[in-house]
C-alpha cells in the first residue's frame, strides 16, 4: 500500500465527512425543514473517496441524484452544500439547484444530476476537452446500477472507446435501482462484464473496501492519463438509507440494513485495517470524528440561519446574455 | 463586387472562419468528415449535406466523425462546452433530437441556472429542418418551437445564405447553447455573401420588405415564400411588411409590435405544426401588447396538425405556400 499517514487521514476524514453529512441530513429531513427530494450516499463512501483521492481540481467528475458523497470527495465546500440543500441564497448553486444539482466546476465537479444516465455523455465531453487542452486530466462518470442499463451509458462507453478518451466509468452497484434489485435488472452477472463489449478493461471491486477501490481506481486513472483509454469499474456496495428520504424500503429484508452496517460498513473496515496494521491510532480517528461532527453542526446551523433567495433572483442566470 | 454563393457554402465558410479564429472551436457529427476507418478517401462526404467538406484537411483532429450515437456525441459536445471548448455539433435532422433531447433540454439548457450562474455552455447544435424533399415524417419536421419553449436555449432559423453565415458566426461566439436550424430547401439557394467575417446579433429582426398595409412575420424558408406572396399582392396594391425575426429565442417582439401598430394587421407564417408554434406564440404576444392597434384577427399560416406526409400531393398540401399566404391576407381586406 502506497498511502502515507497524511493520505490515510485524508481518506478517513473525507469518508467520515460524507457519513456524518448524510446521517445529519437524514435526521434533519425527518424534521421537515429540508425541502424536496433527497437521496443519501451513506454506506458508499469508499467508492467516491477511493476514486477522488487520485484526482485534482483539473480532473472532472459527473455524479448522480445520489451525489453528496461525490461532491464532498471532490472537494466541494460543505457549508455551501448544506446551504444549497436548505435552498438558501448562499448555497453553492444560489439555492437554484438543490440536492440533485450540486455542482462546483472550479473543483471539477460537473454536477449531481436528476436524470439517471445523463453523466456519461457529459464525461465523454470532459475527456474530449482534456485531450484538446493537453492538460493530462481525466474524467470520471459515476453511475448507479440503474444507469448502467441506460442507453446513454452504453453509448458513452462505445464513444469513449472509439475516441480513446481519458474517461473512467464507475458503476456503483448498491443493489437497487430505486426499489428494483440489480440482480434482476442487470442482464449479466456483473456490470463490469459489459466492458468487454466496448473494448475496454472491466473490473469488479469490493466497494466496501477503500483500499481495494483506491488501488483499482489508481490503475484505471493512470491508464487514462497515459492515453491508454477508458475503463469500466464496478464497485459492489450498499446504501444504508432508502432510495430517497421517506422510502419505507419494504423491498428490503427486515434486518438487511442492520446486518450490512455490522458486516459491510466501509468506515469500520477502514478503521479496523489501519488500527490492526498500526498505520493510524485511535486518537487520530477520534479527533477526526470530533472535528467532522463540529463541521457538520456548523454547516447545518449556518444553513438554517442563512437567508433564502429573493424574488429578483428568479430570473437571473438563465442565460449569459439575452437581449 | 458581388460574390454569389450557396447557403451550404456560406455555412461552410462561417465554420472555417470561426475555426481559424479560435482554436477552442471544434466540430463533430455523423460523417462530418466521412470515411473514418474506411479504406477509401477521408473527407468523402463532409457531412451528409456536404456542409463541412474540406474542414478536415484544414483542421485535422478538430473535426471528428462520431458513431451514430446522438445521445453520446451531443452530450459530449455539451460536456466539452462546460469544460472550456466551443463545440459545433451537427445533428443531421432535427427529427433525431428525440434521441438526445435530455442532453439538450435538461443538461445544456439548465446548467447555468441550476448551478447558480457558475456554468457556461457555449455549444452550437446545427441541424436541418423542413419539408419539401418527400422525406416523410422522420426527416421533414420544423421542430424549433419545442426548443424555443426551453429557457436557457437560443434558437436560430436563418432564411438565406447571408443570414446563415452571419448568424452562425454569432452562434459560435455566443456563450449560451444555440440550436441552429437550417432549412433543407434553402441549402442550394444562392445570394451575395461577403467574404469577410461578420456576425449578426441575436434578437434583432430583419425587416426584409417595407410596407404599410399588413405585417407578415416568417421564419427560415417561409421568409422566401412570404416575399413571393408580398410581390403578388403588391400588384394588387397591398403593401406587405415582411419581418424575419432570425431567432425565435430571443425574439424581437418590439419590431413586430411596431410594425403591427403601423399596419393594423398581422399574419404569421410558420412551417411548424400550429399548436404551441411560433405562430401561436407571436399571435398571443401581439394580442397582449398591441390589441388596440389590430384592425382584424391575427392569421396563422402553418403546416396542419398532422405529421409531414410522404406523397408529393399530400406534402405540397402540408407546406405553407405563397398562395395560402396571399389567401390569408386577402381574407383580412
Amino acid at each position: 500500500m502506497n498511502l502515507n499517514e497524511t493520505q490515510l487521514l485524508q481518506a478517513y476524514r473525507k469518508m467520515r465527512q460524507i457519513r456524518a453529512f448524510e446521517d445529519r441530513v437524514h435526521e434533519e429531513f425527518a424534521t421537515g425543514e429540508i425541502p424536496g427530494f433527497v437521496h443519501l450516499y451513506a454506506g458508499e463512501e469508499a467508492s467516491a473517496v477511493g476514486f477522488c483521492m487520485h484526482l485534482t481540481d483539473e480532473d472532472r467528475i459527473a455524479s448522480t441524484h445520489r451525489g453528496h458523497g461525490h461532491c464532498i470527495a471532490k472537494g466541494v465546500e460543505i457549508n455551501g452544500m448544506m446551504s444549497e440543500i436548505y435552498g438558501r441564497r448562499n448555497g453553492i448553486c444560489a439555492g437554484k439547484g438543490g440536492s440533485m444539482h450540486i455542482a462546483d466546476l472550479e473543483k471539477g465537479m460537473m454536477g449531481a444530476n436528476g436524470i439517471v444516465g445523463a453523466g456519461p455523455p457529459l464525461i465523454c465531453g470532459a475527456g474530449l476537452a482534456a485531450k484538446f487542452q493537453k492538460n493530462g486530466a481525466v474524467a470520471v462518470a459515476f453511475v448507479g446500477d440503474g444507469a448502467s442499463n441506460q442507453g446513454t451509458t452504453m453509448e458513452s462507453l462505445n464513444l469513449a472507446s472509439v475516441w480513446n478518451l481519458p474517461c473512467i466509468f464507475v458503476a456503483e452497484n448498491n443493489g437497487y435501482a430505486e426499489a428494483t434489485s440489480s440482480t434482476w435488472s442487470v442482464s449479466c452477472e456483473n456490470i463490469a462484464d459489459r466492458a468487454a463489449a466496448f473494448g475496454m478493461p472491466g473490473v469488479v471491486v469490493d466497494g466496501h473496501d477503500f483500499f481495494a477501490v483506491y488501488e483499482v481506481a489508481g490503475e484505471a486513472i493512470k491508464r487514462a492519463r497515459e492515453g491508454g483509454g477508458p475503463s469500466l469499474i464496478e464497485c459492489k456496495l450498499n446504501r444504508f438509507y432508502g432510495h430517497f428520504e421517506g422510502d419505507a424500503q419494504k423491498y428490503r429484508l427486515k434486518d438487511e440494513v442492520k446486518n450490512l452496517k455490522q458486516s459491510n460498513d466501509c468506515l469500520k473496515k477502514f478503521a479496523d485495517k489501519v488500527l490492526d496494521q498500526g498505520l493510524l491510532n485511535k486518537k487520530h480517528l477520534a479527533e477526526i470524528d470530533e472535528l467532522v461532527a463540529e463541521e457538520i453542526d456548523f454547516a447545518v446551523n449556518h444553513a438554517k440561519s442563512s437567508e433564502k433567495p429573493n424574488s429578483a433572483d428568479l430570473l437571473t442566470d438563465v442565460y449569459v446574455n439575452y437581449p | 463586387m458581388a460574390r454569389i454563393i450557396t447557403f451550404r457554402e456560406a455555412v461552410n465558410e462561417a465554420l472555417l472562419q470561426e475555426m481559424e479564429r479560435d482554436p477552442k472551436v471544434i466540430a463533430m457529427g455523423e460523417d462530418v468528415i466521412g470515411g473514418s476507418g474506411a479504406k477509401g478517401e477521408m473527407d468523402a462526404w463532409g457531412g451528409p449535406f456536404g456542409f463541412t467538406k474540406g474542414l478536415y484537411g484544414k483542421f485535422g483532429d478538430r473535426i471528428m466523425d462520431t458513431p451514430i450515437t446522438e445521445s453520446a456525441f451531443i452530450g459530449a459536445a455539451v460536456g466539452a462546452a462546460v469544460c472550456g471548448m466551443r463545440p459545433v455539433a451537427e445533428l443531421m435532422y432535427i427529427d433525431f433530437m428525440g434521441v438526445c433531447f435530455d442532453q439538450i433540454f435538461n443538461q445544456a439548457a439548465k446548467f447555468k441556472y441550476m448551478f447558480g450562474g457558475k456554468a457556461e455552455t457555449p455549444v452550437v447544435i446545427r441541424t436541418s429542418i423542413g419539408a419539401g424533399l418527400r422525406a416523410a415524417s422522420h426527416h421533414s419536421q420544423s421542430l424549433y418551437p419545442i426548443f424555443t419553449h426551453i429557457p436557457g436555449l437560443k434558437v436560430v432559423v436563418p432564411s438565406s445564405p447571408y443570414e446563415a453565415k452571419g448568424l452562425l458566426i454569432q452562434a459560435v461566439r455566443d456563450n449560451d447553447p444555440v440550436i441552429f436550424c437550417e432549412h433543407k430547401s434553402l441549402h442550394y439557394i444562392q445570394e451575395d455573401v461577403p467574404e469577410g467575417s461578420y456576425a449578426i446579433p441575436f434578437g434583432e429582426a430583419n425587416i426584409v420588405r417595407d410596407g404599410g398595409d399588413v405585417t407578415i412575420v416568417a421564419f427560415g424558408l417561409m421568409v422566401q415564400k412570404s416575399m413571393e406572396a408580398a410581390s403578388k399582392l403588391a400588384k394588387e396594391g397591398i403593401q406587405c411588411e415582411v419581418i424575419d425575426p432570425r431567432t425565435t429565442s430571443p425574439l424581437d417582439l418590439e419590431t413586430i409590435v411596431e410594425s403591427v401598430e403601423k399596419t393594423g394587421y398581422l399574419v404569421v407564417v410558420d412551417e411548424s405544426n400550429p399548436r404551441c408554434s411560433m405562430a401561436a406564440d407571436i399571435s398571443a404576444q401581439v394580442s397582449d401588447q398591441a390589441f388596440g392597434s389590430l384592425r382584424g384577427p391575427v392569421k396563422m399560416v402553418t403546416a396542419p396538425h398532422c405529421p409531414p406526409p410522404f406523397s408529393d400531393v399530400l406534402e405540397d398540401l402540408y407546406i405553407p405556400s405563397p398562395n395560402k399566404i396571399t389567401e390569408a391576407i386577402r381574407s383580412l381586406k
